[in-house]
C-alpha cells in the first residue's frame, strides 16, 4: 500500500477545498448553527415555555413517552426543557454534521475532480484503484471526524455556558453523547461517503452529486421527527445499535461505491 | 546488438459498444525512438496511450511497455512513464508548484528531492515567475508547460505526450517542439500523438498513421514521402531571356511530364522526371536551348502530402464497406477529416496513386523497425 500517495492525494484535495466556496460555505455555515446558534437559542427556552400562551413546550414536556419522562424526573420544569432539547432533541441534528462534511467533500472530490476535467491525470499515476479510493476517501472522512469531534467539544462548551443559569451544574456530555459522538458519527461519516461515491459515478457534475447524495440525510430527518412526536427516544443502547446498523450499511455502500471506483470505467467518462 | 523494445502491441483491440476505437494495433516502439502516432480526432491516438499505461483494459488483443503488462503491471508501469495529456488535466485551485509537488509525491520521487525537482522544472520550463500562482490565472501555453513538467517529474523511461501543442500560439508550440527534441537528444523514448504534421516530421524517427483505430502506414516520414511519389519531382530555378518559352521546350521531352513555370528572376520550373536519367537530360536540354541553370533540386512530397494521400485512399477503400455495413453514425463521424484539412490536403494525382496499398506502406515501416 502506497501510503505517501495515499497521504499526498489527502493533502492536495483538502487544499483544493480551501480555495472552493462553494464547498467551504456550508461546511462553515451549518456547524456555526448547530453548534453555537441552537445551543445558545436554547437557554431561552424555558423563559419561552413560561411566556402564557406559549407553553407549548410544557405540552410537548407532557406528551413525551413515560420512558423519557422518568429519565427527566429529578429536574425542575425548566431544567426539564433544556435537558429535552441539548440532550435529546438536539442530538440526531449533531449528525447532520459529519453527514454533510462528508458528502459535501466526497462530491467535490469525486464527482468535482470529473467535472474540473483534472481526473485523468490523477489516473495516469503510480496507484491502484484502491489507494486511489482510500485517498479521496480520507480526505472526506478526516474532516468529517474533526468537525464531529470539534463540534462536540465546542457543543459541550456552549450548551453547558448558555444552560448554566438554568441547570447550575455541568450536565453535558452524557454517555449516550459520547456514544454518539465516538460511534455513530464515524459511521453516519462514513454512510454519506459511500453514498456519494456510487452517486459520483452516476453523475458529471458537484452540484448533481452533492443535491442527489443530501438523500442520505433522510434517515436523520426520521429521527428528529419521531423523537419529536414521542416514537422513538435516543438512549445510550439505542444510539449504539444505531450506529451498529449505520456503519453496516456504511459497508455496503462503501463496497458498492468501491465497484464503481474502476479505472477503466473512471477513464472511459474522464 | 538488438535494439531493446519498449513497447510491442500485438492485435491490440479496444471497443466501446459498437465503436472500435483501436483495432488490431501491431506497434513497435525501440528505446530511444521518437515514435509520431498520427491521425484525425477519434483515429484511437488517446485511446492508445491509455490502453499502453494500463489505465483502459484492452477487448482483445496483448501489450508489452517497458517489458510489463500494462494490464496487470499497470502501478509499475506507470512509474517509469510520463503521459502529458490532451487537456492539461491541471487542478485551477492549486499553484503550479502545489500541483506539481503533489505529482511528485504520487510519482515515488524521493522525499528530499521533491522541492529541488520540482524548482528544476519550473526553471526549466520557464513557470517560476508564477510558481506560486494558481493555475487558473495561467495561459494555455503554460498550462501546457505545467501538464509537460508534470510529465517529467519523476525521469520516465518512456513519455507518451498527446497532442502537446494543442491550441498554442506558434511561438509557444515551437517552444514544446524544442523540448521535445532536447528529450530525444537525451535518449528519451517518446510516443507523440499529434495532428501536426510538420512537427511529427520534424521531430520523429517514425510515424504511424492511424485510421479509425488501424494502422494505415508506418515508417520514418523521409520513407513514407519516399515510397509515396512515383516520379521524381524536380523544381529548377533558371536564366532565361525574353521571349524563351520553356515549357514549350520540354514539351515531348522523354520521361519528363507535369512541366509547370512560375515566371519570375529567376524563373522557377517544376516538373515530374521518370528518373534521375531524366533529369539529366533534361538540364542538358535546357542549357543546349542557351538557358542559365542556376539550381536543380528534388522535392520531396511532405508528410502532409502523405497523410492526405493515404487518409484519402483509406475512405475510398471504406466508402463501400460503409455503405453497405452501415457504420454508426457516430463511428462514422470521428473518422472524418474537417473540412478545411480536406482541403489543405490535396496532394498530387501521382501521390494518391500510391495510396491504394497502405499494406506495403505499413510493411516498409516493420522493416525500418
Amino acid at each position: 500500500m502506497n501510503l505517501r500517495a495515499i497521504r499526498a492525494i489527502v493533502v492536495k484535495d483538502l487544499t483544493v477545498l480551501r480555495h472552493a466556496k462553494a464547498v467551504l460555505i456550508p461546511l462553515i455555515v451549518v456547524p456555526l448553527v448547530l453548534l453555537l446558534v441552537l445551543p445558545a437559542l436554547a437557554a431561552f427556552a424555558p423563559a419561552l415555555a413560561n411566556v402564557p400562551g406559549a407553553g407549548n413546550l410544557t405540552d410537548v414536556l407532557e406528551g413525551m413517552p413515560e420512558v423519557m419522562q422518568s429519565r427527566l424526573a429529578g429536574f425542575d420544569q425548566d431544567q426539564k426543557v433544556v435537558v429535552l432539547l441539548l440532550t435529546y432533541m438536539f442530538a440526531p441534528l449533531y449528525l447532520i454534521l459529519p453527514l454533510m462534511v462528508a458528502s459535501v467533500i466526497a462530491a467535490d472530490t469525486f464527482a468535482g475532480e470529473r467535472e474540473r476535467r483534472t481526473l485523468e491525470a490523477l489516473l495516469y499515476t503510480p496507484t491502484s484503484d484502491l489507494e486511489l479510493l482510500l485517498g479521496k476517501l480520507l480526505a472526506g472522512f478526516l474532516p468529517a471526524l474533526a468537525v464531529a469531534w470539534g463540534g462536540f467539544v465546542v457543543y459541550a462548551i456552549v450548551a453547558n455556558l448558555a444552560a448554566w443559569p438554568t441547570m447550575g451544574q455541568v450536565f453535558f456530555p452524557t454517555w449516550m453523547w459520547l456514544v454518539l459522538a465516538l460511534w455513530v458519527a464515524p459511521a453516519v461519516a462514513a454512510v454519506g461517503l459511500g453514498a456519494t461515491v456510487i452517486v459520483s459515478s452516476k453523475v458529471s457534475t458537484f452540484q448533481e452529486a452533492y443535491q442527489i447524495g443530501a438523500a442520505v440525510v433522510l434517515p436523520i430527518v426520521l429521527l428528529v421527527v419521531g423523537q419529536a412526536a414521542g416514537v422513538v427516544v435516543l438512549s445510550t443502547a439505542f444510539v449504539a445499535v444505531l450506529g451498529a446498523v449505520f456503519w453496516v450499511v456504511a459497508v455496503v455502500l462503501l463496497r458498492y461505491g468501491a465497484r464503481s471506483f474502476r479505472r477503466g470505467e473512471l477513464m472511459a467518462r474522464a | 546488438m538488438t535494439p531493446e523494445r519498449v513497447i510491442a502491441t500485438q492485435g491490440l483491440t479496444r471497443r466501446f459498444g459498437a465503436l472500435t476505437a483501436v483495432d488490431e494495433l501491431d506497434l513497435m516502439v525501440e528505446r530511444g525512438e521518437v515514435v509520431g502516432l498520427l491521425g484525425h480526432n477519434g483515429a484511437g491516438k488517446t485511446t492508445t496511450v491509455r490502453l499502453l499505461n494500463g489505465v483502459l483494459a484492452p477487448s482483445a488483443g496483448s501489450a508489452r511497455v517497458l517489458g510489463l503488462d500494462p494490464t496487470t503491471d499497470g502501478v509499475a508501469l506507470r512509474r517509469r512513464c510520463g503521459v502529458s495529456t490532451e487537456t492539461p488535466s491541471v487542478d485551477e485551485r492549486l499553484t503550479g508548484r502545489q500541483g506539481l509537488t503533489f505529482f511528485a509525491e504520487v510519482y515515488g520521487v524521493a522525499p528530499a528531492r521533491v522541492a529541488a525537482r520540482v524548482d528544476e522544472l519550473l526553471v526549466t520550463f520557464e513557470l517560476s515567475a508564477a510558481a506560486d500562482q494558481r493555475v487558473g490565472t495561467y495561459s494555455k501555453g503554460m498550462r501546457q508547460r505545467l501538464t509537460l513538467a508534470r510529465a517529467l517529474l519523476h525521469e520516465p523511461e518512456l513519455l507518451c505526450l498527446d497532442e502537446p501543442s494543442a491550441g498554442l500560439d506558434p511561438v509557444a508550440a515551437r517552444a514544446v517542439d524544442e523540448r521535445i527534441a532536447r528529450l530525444r537528444e537525451a535518449g528519451t523514448t517518446v510516443l507523440l500523438c499529434t495532428h501536426n504534421l510538420a512537427q511529427a516530421q520534424a521531430l520523429c524517427d517514425r510515424v504511424v498513421v492511424l485510421e479509425r483505430g488501424r494502422v494505415v502506414a508506418s515508417g520514418a516520414p523521409s520513407a513514407l514521402a519516399a515510397d509515396l511519389g512515383a516520379g521524381l519531382a524536380v523544381r529548377a530555378l533558371l536564366g532565361v531571356a525574353e521571349g524563351h518559352d520553356v515549357a514549350a521546350l520540354l514539351t515531348g521531352t522523354e520521361g519528363v511530364e507535369g512541366v509547370g513555370v512560375v515566371t519570375g528572376d529567376p524563373l522557377e520550373l517544376r516538373f515530374e522526371a521518370r528518373d534521375h536519367a531524366s533529369i539529366a537530360a533534361t538540364v542538358r536540354a535546357l542549357v543546349r536551348a542557351g538557358v542559365e541553370v542556376f539550381a536543380v533540386e528534388r522535392q520531396l512530397p511532405s508528410l502532409e502530402d502523405v497523410y492526405f494521400a493515404l487518409h484519402r485512399g483509406e475512405r475510398r477503400r471504406r466508402e463501400p464497406e460503409d455503405a453497405v455495413v452501415g457504420v454508426p453514425e457516430s463511428a462514422a463521424a470521428v473518422g472524418e477529416a474537417p473540412e478545411s484539412a480536406a482541403a489543405v490536403g490535396e496532394a498530387p494525382e501521382s501521390a494518391a496513386a500510391v495510396v491504394g496499398a497502405p499494406e506495403s506502406a505499413a510493411a516498409g515501416g516493420e522493416e525500418r523497425a
